[in-house]
């Protein structure tokens, strides 16, 4: 059975719930409660939710870009001089370069992770919470600590040059970009800077890889497990093949939650490291909290918001779609 | 099974290793913290204290101290509000389904899905319109809102698991949808209530943007305040590092105490990121 995809678990139970009600189409007081109940909160989703999504797509084209409210239209102007802006044309490419690797590395490493503590060793609790107690943490305080020990001249570089590296790395202060060659007005590539910002939230987030994939090992029949071990020459690829694919479904959604987790990164960056020099490390986010309330330009910040929202969906739609489907059926 | 072969001390091997640098930042944190302000240099980071002391936690709690009963008390409220909201959505949308009760369950969902900056000027406006800009009200007004899609879900996933055998027999006894509600899932909820408690008190706790767009000193949640506190140039090493461990340690307490739930909401909730 499968208990993660974390929409459809409970499917099959409001399926046959469903069922059970939809027999009887007449009025019913009951269902008039049920209706009720919700108008609050649909009320309050319609307003907070979708009217504030359309006035803040209805700011970005206006000439709105200082203090004082203008809401005369501008077209899309506000979009054409974002997309020809270089903090702008960086923060997509950080974002692109952030989520990917911070994608890969949480998954690689939770995976790794869930494999060591499903081999029904003692103390498993005890493993699988020190991996997933950065979770319960502020990404503020992840900031706050990991700045200290990714400082160039103090943290981990201290060990390193005990251990007598005589060019430690500068982290999040490196300008470096990797591989460079130029995009628009930018370089393009890897900023080495982002890297000391990966590592924090891979810290933070992975475990969270781990639990899902903990509970997607925990879901693949032991048989099949067994398996793979008695087959134990090839005990490597017969994980890959036999056990992996089952993970397919846990894979997914955990490749959805962490695309929204990185493009909502805020506080960490914030926190740790700013834009960064030349912006290395600033990211979409960042650029609308800063141009719409310490440049007040609010025009130009719906547009990075709206950008952002659109980026957003193109994950979230077709998964939306695929679980509340699944669980219509 | 694929590490068998490795033999199970190479399994023992592996996590003692990770999980010793998983605890790296949390060993820096604490020892730090624990120094007083002339052990605070540099080369010695790494170091445990000489001398024990708990000054820094005194001057992190001089400094931190009113943010944090505003986070208590933001993060108490709205994760009340919005579980006890959440758990009547979630019972009518898993029970009583009406004509169009389909549509109504994605437009709310859909909430917890969108980047928060892209609502984030015309909450500000309409915050300071009904003039809760700068309170702690003003924030539990957005928080309840907008945990609203996550608790909904996870109390309709909840019930759905409750048999409706339960309710028809209930129904059978002359009660109604009230009725129902009161005698047969309330009871029931109250593992739905603990899920949702601490997933929605971590995530508020832990909440920063809104706090930081919505609210200015005195005014701040914790997060916000430390993030002040560890911005300034004058405040020690120590003293931030007690800080962090203040504005950690409650939802740390919650996670401890109370793990297991805290998976289930980490699961139920991983629509969330």
């Amino acid at each position: 059975m499968e208990k993660t995809p974390v929409l459809t678990s409970q499917s099959a139970a409001i399926a046959r719930s469903s069922v059970a009600h939809h027999k009887k189409r007449r009025f019913s007081w009951d269902k008039m409660w049920s209706f009720l109940t919700l108008v609050p909160s649909l009320a309050a989703v319609l307003i907070f939710v979708y009217g504030f999504l359309g006035w803040t797509g209805y700011v970005s084209f206006t000439k709105w870009n200082s203090i004082l409210p203008d809401y005369q239209l501008w077209g899309f102007k506000n979009y054409q001089i974002l997309f020809q802006d270089y903090r702008f044309q960086s923060d997509l490419r950080n974002l692109l370069f952030f989520t990917v690797f911070f994608i890969l590395a949480c998954m690689v490493v939770g995976l790794f992770l869930a494999v060591l503590v499903d081999q029904k060793i003692k103390g498993e609790n005890i493993f699988r919470n020190i991996f997933l107690f950065p979770m319960a943490l502020s990404f503020i305080v992840t900031g706050v600590v990991w700045q200290w020990l990714l400082n160039p001249k103090t943290g981990v570089n201290l060990i390193f040059e005990a251990l007598g590296a005589s060019h430690p790395p500068a982290w999040y202060t490196s300008t470096r970009i990797v591989p460079s060659f130029h995009v628009g007005q930018i370089q393009f590539g890897l900023p080495i800077a982002m890297i000391a910002v990966l590592i924090a939230s891979v810290w933070q987030m992975s475990g969270f890889a781990m639990a899902l994939y903990l509970s997607g090992l925990r879901a693949v029949p032991e048989e099949i497990k067994e398996a793979a071990h008695v087959d134990g020459a090839n005990g490597w690829k017969t994980f890959w093949r036999i056990v992996f694919p089952q993970l397919r479904p846990v894979t997914v959604t955990v490749v959805i939650i962490l695309v929204q987790s990185s493009m909502k990164t805020f506080d960490l960056v914030y926190a740790m490291t700013g834009p960064g020099n030349g912006y290395v490390t600033d990211l979409p986010s960042l650029d609308m909290f800063t141009t719409t309330f310490q440049a007040n330009q609010y025009a130009q910040g719906s547009a990075i918001a709206i950008v952002m929202f659109v980026l957003m969906m193109i994950f979230v739609i077709p998964y939306l779609w695929n679980s509340l489907r699944k669980e219509g059926q | 099974m694929v590490m068998r072969r490795v033999g199970q001390s190479a399994t023992y091997t592996l996590l003692v290793f990770f999980s010793l640098i998983f605890l790296v930042p949390i060993y820096v944190l604490l020892t730090t913290s624990f120094k007083p302000n002339n052990e605070v240099d540099i080369a010695h980071m790494w170091a445990l204290p000489h001398h024990f002391s708990l000054a820094s936690y005194s001057a992190a709690w001089a400094q931190l101290g009113p943010n944090l009963g505003n986070s208590f008390y933001l993060a108490i409220v709205a994760t009340i509000l919005s579980s006890v909201i959440g758990a009547f959505n979630g019972y009518a949308l898993s029970k009583w389904k009406f004509p169009g009760s389909n549509i109504v369950f994605p437009i709310i969902l859909f909430g917890m899905f969108i980047p928060y900056q892209s609502i984030l000027i015309p909450l500000l406006k309409f915050i300071q319109a009904i003039h809760l800009y700068n309170t702690i009200p003003g924030l539990i007004l957005t928080n309840t809102i907008y945990g609203l899609p996550i608790t909904t879900l996870i109390f309709r996933n909840f019930y759905a698991g409750i048999p409706d055998d339960l309710i028809e027999s209930a129904q059978i006894d002359g009660n109604g949808y009230w009725g129902v509600f009161m005698r047969i899932m309330l009871p029931l909820a109250i593992p739905g209530f603990v899920v949702t408690g601490i997933w929605q008190f971590t995530s508020i706790w832990n909440e920063f943007l809104f706090a930081v767009s919505l609210t200015s000193p005195p005014h701040q949640p914790v997060t916000v305040a430390l993030q002040n506190l560890s911005g300034s140039d004058v405040v020690q090493w120590n003293v931030q590092m007690a800080g962090a461990v203040l504005t950690a340690l409650p939802t740390l307490i919650v996670y401890i105490l109370l793990g297991r739930y805290f998976i289930r909401g980490l699961l139920a909730g991983s629509v969330k990121g």
